[in-house]
């Protein structure tokens, strides 16, 4: 009995210390995370450094306390960037899909090129979610080093981000950054509706509110927390005669298709088009486009269309890089290559319209085959000003409150 | 978790209390060394429960500036959205809760009538107590998988009836109900077959040797003895569907429709001036009606348990 | 699950379903022909409805592809396969283990000690500690993660990789399940003389660890057992807590796999039910003898 008691005593004890131990190595995957992320944040950067290195390469060690607060990728350039980001080991995504805007290449191709492993944390959250993440996660380690934010979101949140200008800077216009690097657009498409061919033909704003497509409509996400809802409103807006500087019309197109019954409370994903769930959608070009490929092997004929009663209507997404980013190095590399040429391609064969376009136009870098391909073309699309943008999200945020289940 | 070790008493209070007698023989001094070895547990729920409770207690009170104000209740009761929130919650775990118990209560008594050590009883028992705890996420896709576009229903009405199925009254209040009632009819078994099981043969056969039937042993033995226990299962199914959040966030993921949607949605929208602390008032909202529910449950259950041993 | 999870019995007197046996058992009896019938009715309705899900679920998930010939749907075991071609998935399948593990052992050491000593020592204490064990279900789920999500940040922020671990989600865990745990382990208690065998145990010179570990642990297993098997369907059953306070356990995964593949989330989903299904009924089948014997005598409950 006693020896037993003993065993079992042992046993648990055991268990406990087993469960503690590997559950801290299985959530934090590379140990050169566990040391960086154990480091307090209140400590001056300078003493973190050597800790924050694990497999200490001797050139990038005197540096490593600089990454996070370089402001450009400095004398040794992107290699040396992307040479203390590997050290690194990891960098941290979130809310980056696999087929929104082919980032899915972009992660396999940026892993082949430096040896970072990427974490793709919640593929389908949308821009506010990402912030929340963010200050949630703050110290763990976990806390996402990228953003990818929708402009409302983006320019509400400034104080999050590290200034970083990246080595391809000069292409982007003034207009589209902040000036010492907070935020930069990266890569925009145009509102779109996406519809299974099955259902009738859509061509309008209008046609949505047909009692035919009751409970088939679905907005890409929750206008007051993701970019995609908040630019679907805005289209419905410039459909009913609303402008820019007016998306009030666009609400109430909602607010009348909620009631009808025709508005679906369901976040449309790949996997819902696929399954039926959500057979008509507003959202990007660029992530409505790619559907016409994936799903025709499964008998859909995925249609998508830029509704002929709205002026098309773009919106630029925000790179910024998390000021309390676990990975600083791994982070300014990932910038570095999303703005490189092999990254706007990349971003550009998945129908998203990359921020350096005119440049690598003009340099013949340019991936022709992609830039033929785009679907839709890309016309020139009214996109809102900060001042615009900051009106129209101050009025969702007051009335989008009206979905609802009967 | 540090805590839990120290909850062995310490030798030295053990060892001059020795084998004491209980009660009468104990000096009020020796006595208060015995309430040490509580303050552990003690300590523990008030850390992980207590505390956060308080927070939310006091937050619901506070404006963003942590002064006083009644504005979070006053925000509450005058936005339409949030009002229709509770009302949607309420009148949700209402229903729910009925359809649960009556069905519930109907299987748990088939159960009973068979074979006390068969292999039914076991199953329903088994399953009850896993398919009470299955709700959520598992459950949204389980009916996915059942009546959604490509779900098994769907396939066979339209494969072999030629009927196409609009699927989207998932996403209404029925649609809900019905998902809510798949979990709350295991847990009212669950909950009410010992009750059940507590009701002798000698009153079934009293009643029938008196003359009455099946009927009239329900309305004058059967229904009076199991009222009480019927009723409080009835109050732990309506907070049960009250307090739920996953099973309609993994439904409906846009918006924010129940009380408990909108409490999270307040947690992670980005922050109306001013209305920082309506959630935390929202959840007060909920910790008052549940409190009062499990309240005149506790008093149910002690009359309940008079005549079911 | 739902916020406040099932109480598997517990808060029935006895302990519920899952360790009461029926009293009267008479074979013999004859069984009126339109019971019989309601009866069976009754199953075939209720049951059916219960059922059909998971047949639905068990269909979805085995679910081929298109033959591109002859058009006709396959039926394969690739999105059981494909579990494991997700590493999250599987991370989040280990994580929820492990908190579960913790959560079971924590609350046998919260609540073990803590009760014997209120039946032994200070009695008076039965209702204090009751009521706080009870308090849980007063406080759905979602309130306790709007009060805890500060604590959760300063422990990610202050205790680096161990704090912002999912592991210390059993903390919460351990709350979540101390109703149910409380009763499992009550009616144990009340069903054996706890005082006379610690006295005993006491007066022989055991020390009360082992009082506790050697005399009542093993007069109550099926009560720890039925606690501990509740906390692990609790735990593997929690979606609020995970994913407000943003982490990746089971649920949580599956959730966010659904929008991807709704395949392999059915798949796992059905998983986890026949795996928890198995459990509880192989442990209620095989609940220990002593505890079979100890309900009949069960006191009324105070």
């Amino acid at each position: 009995m006693e020896i037993k008691s003993r065993v079992l005593t042992t046993l648990a004890a055991a268990v406990v210390i087993v469960a503690a131990c590997s559950g801290s190595t299985a959530t934090t995957a590379p140990a050169s995370q566990a040391p960086a992320s154990v480091a307090p944040a209140s400590v001056p950067p300078a003493s973190v450094a050597p800790a924050s290195v694990a497999p200490a390469s001797v050139a990038p060690t005197a540096a490593a306390a600089d990454w996070k607060t370089a402001t450009s990728a400095g004398a040794g350039g992107v290699d040396a960037v992307c040479a203390a980001g590997k050290a690194e080991g990891t960098v941290n995504l979130i809310a980056t899909p696999p087929d929104w805007a082919n980032y899915g290449q972009m992660i396999t191709d940026f892993t082949a090129k430096y040896g970072i492993k990427v974490q793709s944390d919640q593929p389908d959250a949308g821009s506010q979610d990402e912030i929340n993440a963010a200050k949630q996660l703050a110290g763990t380690g976990r806390q996402p080093d990228i953003f990818d934010l929708g402009t409302a979101v983006a320019l509400a949140n400034t104080a999050m981000y590290a200034p970083y200008q990246v080595a391809t800077w000069a292409d982007i216009p003034a207009a589209n950054k902040e000036a010492t690097g907070l935020w930069t657009n990266n890569y925009t498409g145009l509102m779109t509706i996406g519809y299974d061919a099955s259902l009738g033909t859509i061509a309008k704003v209008a046609d949505l509110a047909d009692p035919k497509y009751k409970g088939k409509v679905a907005l890409n996400g929750d206008p007051t927390k993701t970019g995609a809802g908040f630019n679907g409103v805005v289209l419905a807006a410039l459909a009913n005669a609303g402008s820019a500087d007016n998306i009030q019309p666009g609400i109430d197109f909602f607010k009348k298709l909620a009631d009808s019954g025709n508005l679906l409370p369901v976040d449309p994903a790949p996997a819902t088009i696929a399954s039926g769930q959500t057979p008509i959608v507003i959202d990007w070009s660029y992530n409505n486009g790619p559907q016409i490929a994936a799903l025709g092997p499964k008998g859909i004929t995925w249609t998508v269309v830029v509704p002929s009663d709205a002026t098309p209507i773009g919106a630029f997404y925000n790179s910024a890089i998390n000021k309390d980013a676990a990975h600083p190095a791994a982070a300014r590399c990932w910038m570095e290559y999303v703005f490189s040429d092999a990254g706007q391609n990349t971003w550009l064969k998945g129908f998203a319209k990359p921020i350096r376009i005119e440049a690598m136009k003009t340099a013949g870098s340019v991936d022709k085959a992609a830039l033929a391909a785009l679907n839709p073309p890309a016309a020139d699309p009214v996109m809102l000003t900060a001042a615009q943008t900051d009106a129209a999200k101050a009025l969702l945020t007051a009335q989008w409150n009206f979905i609802t289940i009967k | 978790m540090t805590d839990t070790p120290a909850s062995m008493p310490a030798p030295s209070s053990s060892a001059t209390a020795g084998p004491a007698p209980r009660g009468a023989g104990q000096s009020r001094f020796k006595g208060a060394g015995n309430y040490l070895a509580l303050i552990p547990f003690h300590a523990y729920v008030g850390l992980f429960l207590i505390l956060p409770t308080l927070f939310v207690v006091v937050g619901a009170f506070s404006d963003g500036s942590g002064q006083f104000t009644l504005d979070n209740f006053r925000t509450m009761f005058t936005t339409d959205v949030f009002i229709e929130s509770f009302v949607k919650s309420l009148q949700l775990a209402a229903i729910t809760a009925l359809l649960g118990a009556v069905f519930g209560s109907l299987l748990a008594w088939a159960v009973v009538r068979g074979d006390p050590q068969g292999l039914l009883r076991q199953l329903v028992i088994a399953a009850s107590g896993v398919l009470a705890q299955f709700g959520g996420v598992m459950l949204a896709f389980a009916f996915l998988a059942t009546f959604g576009f490509n779900g098994l229903i769907t396939v066979i009405m339209k494969n072999s009836f030629g009927i196409r199925l609009d699927m989207s009254w998932l996403y209404s209040m029925t649609g809900l109900a019905i998902v809510y009632t798949y979990f709350q009819i295991p847990l009212m078994v669950i909950v009410f077959l010992p009750s059940l099981d507590g009701l002798r043969q000698e009153w079934y056969d009293a009643s029938a040797s008196l003359g009455g039937g099946a009927w009239s042993f329900w309305r004058n033995v059967g229904g009076p003895i199991l009222a009480p226990s019927f009723l409080g299962a009835l109050l732990l199914l309506f907070t049960n569907a009250f307090s739920a959040y996953a099973t309609a966030q993994a439904l409906i993921s846009q918006g924010c429709v129940l009380i408990t949607q909108q409490i999270a949605c307040q947690m992670s929208s980005e922050v109306v001036l001013g209305q920082e602390n309506v959630g935390k008032a929202m959840a007060f909202g909920m910790i008052v009606i549940v409190s009062g529910v499990m309240a005149v449950y506790a008093l149910v259950q002690r009359r309940a348990s008079r005549w079911v041993k | 699950m739902s916020a406040t999870p099932s109480p598997i019995g517990a808060l029935a007197p006895e302990g519920g379903a899952l360790i009461a046996r029926p009293k009267s058992a008479g074979k013999g009896r004859k069984v009126p022909v339109s019971q019989r019938v309601t009866r069976i009715a009754i199953l075939a309705i209720v049951l059916g409805y219960l059922i059909l899900p998971l047949l639905a679920m068990l269909e979805f998930s085995t679910r081929g592809d298109v033959d591109p010939v002859t058009k006709q749907a396959t039926r394969s075991l690739q999105s059981y396969a494909a579990i494991f071609s997700y590493p999250n998935l599987v991370d989040g399948i280990v994580a929820s283990l492990q908190i579960a593990v913790l959560t079971v052992v924590g609350m046998l050491l919260l609540l073990v000690p803590t009760m014997v000593w209120t039946v032994v020592r200070v009695p008076r204490m039965r209702r204090a500690v009751e009521f706080l064990c009870l308090l849980p279900l007063a406080i759905p789920a979602i309130v306790i993660v709007v009060g805890i999500a500060p604590i959760y940040r300063w422990m990610g922020q202050s205790l680096g990789a161990v704090g912002g671990s999912p592991l210390t989600l059993a903390f919460i865990d351990i709350i979540l399940v101390l109703p149910y745990s409380y009763r499992a382990i009550d009616a144990g208690l009340r069903a054996i003389d706890t005082a006379t065998l610690s006295d005993a145990a006491r007066s022989l010179g055991a020390g009360w660890p082992r009082t506790i570990l050697q005399v009542i642990v093993p007069n109550i297993r099926g009560g720890i057992l039925s606690a501990s098997v509740l906390a692990i369907a609790l735990v593997l059953g929690e979606f609020t807590i995970s994913s407000l306070l943003s982490f990746n356990t089971v649920q949580v995964v599956i959730y966010l796999l659904g929008k991807r593949d709704p395949f392999v989330s059915v798949a796992v989903s059905l998983a986890a039910l026949v795996f928890a299904f198995v459990l509880l009924f192989v442990i209620s089948r095989f609940a220990p003898g002593a505890d079979r014997r100890a309900q009949q005598t069960a006191e009324e409950p105070a």
